[in-house]
């Protein structure tokens, strides 16, 4: 299994699309790892720097609803796993995004928005996150303090976390 | 029990339930193209698993840059062609014989109601259009789509749209589902099928109800689909006549799909399109819709007509009527891509080809081209695209540029003016 939590990115922003994430002129790349240096690239985000360290050392994304929407790109993704992003939290995932996150062995958790409201609450600059993945709840840190959320996962996505991904786990069955 | 099409599809296709909610179905169709798929086939071999389920079923196409641009999109298409090789997928479609697969696929036959259809693509919501189940994945379904031949999903709600009154001079399809998507916003659909209903989507031809499947995933939606009847029969009555014998007789097969009375919608929208003025996008998202009376004027600097959303030839034959004797106003481009080799042999057949070329359109050869960014009329930052494509999203047709999503009839007479223009204020001509 992956490992989930760290430092939190927080994109304070609904409706980011996986063009925004990885830009389609990067889709000509066969390998995962050449696609690391442009993540969250063309994002619309006032004051957001795709370069700055906070992005670098990032390995927990906190944002609003819809994320992932648009292209199915696997990219996107992918994107986030070679730059150590296991986990994103959101208010709400469009449907494509959110099962390439558990296809891949990943994390798209989904709170409702008034946790996702007080998560924020929690941006200092030094905000972690960390993941009980047996227990399903998550604990944020920081200089504000220290809380700790339940959230749900299905059965089946949970399935797929723990197998690995999706090709495992359809390979052992089908 | 009463059932919607998505439920009927879902009970016919079923191959197992892992956990409760998660349904792992069937696939009928699974459809490949060179941009997502090149990785799953690159992870099979590493996994020594360089399989298919089943050749017949694998659709395959190189359809996104063609011809390739440079090194690394040549290196794509021939991973994606090697693969089609080696594995004996006959229905392979390479340079000059390639098109837009929502446009391509649907034209050789591949779809039938009751259908179930994946591809690494997000608007494969097309081919709802013909009462199918269709949906986009990401490269790892359709990774284990290629090896197993089976998909997993959560049950999908449906939200009925009716779109019903009489249709105004300047107001198409393309029109109707920017409407939809503004009043569903980005997010409405997620985890849904949209249905739709009514009798201006009964009077659709089927390249109509696939502009309206086609932008179901701008809603969020799983898939778009349409009641097949006698029109879609019609459309496939080519390839299905040796099987059904008449049509009568296909249609009564293809009705039993059809969403039973009573059965469960999560929403009913009903839109009237009498008194509508033609839409168009003003933001980056495909939700951000106004009049076009609110819009006219704005300057811009590049046309586009094509795409899987308006690239067929009932948009180009619509394009052209506005276009037919007039000029591109002077320092604006205009792109036409027909959006396959059957459709751009029938453009130039019936003279819509010439009238592009006499108004000073570009015409490129079928692909997607600059719909998304890749090649083809990329736009520089700054610059403003007048487009009959699907998606105004930062970046995606050149960073820093900025898209406009209309019809092509409002695309054709924005080329003439320059800036963005209201079609009712235009003669069409017969063609
Ligand atoms: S035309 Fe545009 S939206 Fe359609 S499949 Fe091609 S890139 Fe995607």
């Amino acid at each position: 299994m992956k490992k989930f939590g760290g430092k939190v990115l927080y994109l304070d922003r609904s409706d980011i699309n996986t063009d925004e994430i990885i830009p389609a002129k990067y889709l000509t790349e066969i390998s995962k790892e050449a696609l690391k240096p442009h993540m969250l690239e063309d994002l619309k985000l006032e004051g957001f720097d795709p370069g700055s360290e906070k992005v670098r050392e990032a390995r927990v994304i906190v944002t609003r609803s819809n994320f992932g929407c648009g292209s199915s790109r696997e990219h996107a993704p992918w994107v986030f796993e070679v730059n150590d992003i296991n986990v994103v939290i959101a208010s709400g995932f469009a449907r494509i995004f959110r099962q390439n996150m558990f296809n891949c062995g990943m994390l798209a958790i989904e709170i409702p928005e008034e946790d996702i409201e007080k998560l924020f609450g929690f941006d200092d600059g030094t905000a972690e996150i960390s993941v009980d993945f047996r227990n399903d709840s998550l604990t944020v840190m920081s200089g504000a303090g220290e809380q700790t959320f339940s959230y749900r996962i299905s059965g089946f996505d949970k399935a797929l976390v723990e197998a690995g991904g999706w090709v495992e786990f359809a390979d052992a069955r089908y | 029990m009463a059932l919607t099409l998505a439920e009927k599809i879902f009970k016919s296709h079923l191959r197992d339930e892992p956990f409760p909610g998660t349904k792992v179905l069937d696939i009928d169709v699974v459809m490949c193209h060179e941009i997502t798929t090149p990785i799953a086939v690159n992870d099979l071999v590493a996994r020594g698993k360089d399989r298919v389920f089943d050749p017949a079923k694998i659709k395959v196409v190189i359809d996104h840059v063609t011809p390739a641009k440079d090194t690394k999109t040549a290196q794509q298409g021939k991973i994606l062609r090697d693969w089609a090789r080696r594995q004996n997928i006959e229905d392979f479609f390479d340079i000059g014989r390639n098109g837009i697969c929502h446009v391509l696929f649907p034209e050789k036959g591949f779809i039938r109601p009751g259908y179930t259809v994946i591809m690494g693509d997000s608007h494969t919501c097309t081919h709802g259009a013909f009462g199918a189940f269709a949906a986009g994945v990401g490269t790892t379904d359709l990774e284990v789509g290629i090896l197993k031949g089976v998909c997993a999903f959560r049950e999908p709600k449906t939200i009925r749209i009716n779109i019903d009154g009489e249709v105004p001079e300047g107001v198409y399809a393309k029109d109707i589902i920017l409407k939809v998507i503004s009043e569903l916003t980005v997010k409405g659909a997620t985890d849904c099928v949209i249905e739709f209903h009514g009798d201006v989507v009964k009077g659709m031809s089927m390249e109509g109800r696939m502009t309206l499947c086609n932008m179901a995933i701008e809603a969020g939606g799983t898939s778009g689909v349409c009641m097949p009847d006698e029109v879609t029969v019609d459309y496939l009555w080519p390839f299905i006549s040796s099987e059904y014998g008449d049509k009568k007789t296909a249609l009564e097969e293809f009705r039993k799909w059809w969403s039973d009375d009573g059965c469960e919608y999560m929403k009913v929208l009903d839109i009237d399109v009498s008194g509508m003025e033609p839409q168009i996008t003003y933001g980056y998202k495909p939700d951000e819709v106004k009049n076009v009376s609110e819009m006219e004027g704005t300057p811009v600097d590049q046309i586009y007509i094509g795409s899987c959303t308006n690239g067929r030839i009932e948009d180009l034959r619509v394009a052209a009527q506005y276009l037919k004797g007039k000029k591109i106003a002077p320092f604006i481009r205009g792109i036409v891509s027909p959006a396959t080799p059957k459709i751009f042999r029938e453009a130039d057949e019936e003279g819509i080809i010439k009238i592009f070329m006499d108004a000073g359109f570009c015409v490129t050869n079928p692909t997607c081209g600059a719909c998304l960014g890749m090649s083809n009329g990329v736009l520089a930052a700054g610059e403003v695209c007048a487009s009959t494509t699907n998606r105004n999203f930062n970046g995606r047709m050149g960073k820093g540029g900025m898209v406009h999503l209309m019809s092509p009839a409002m695309a054709a007479v924005t080329a003439v003016e320059g800036r963005i223009a209201d079609p009712r204020k235009f003669k069409k001509e017969s063609l």
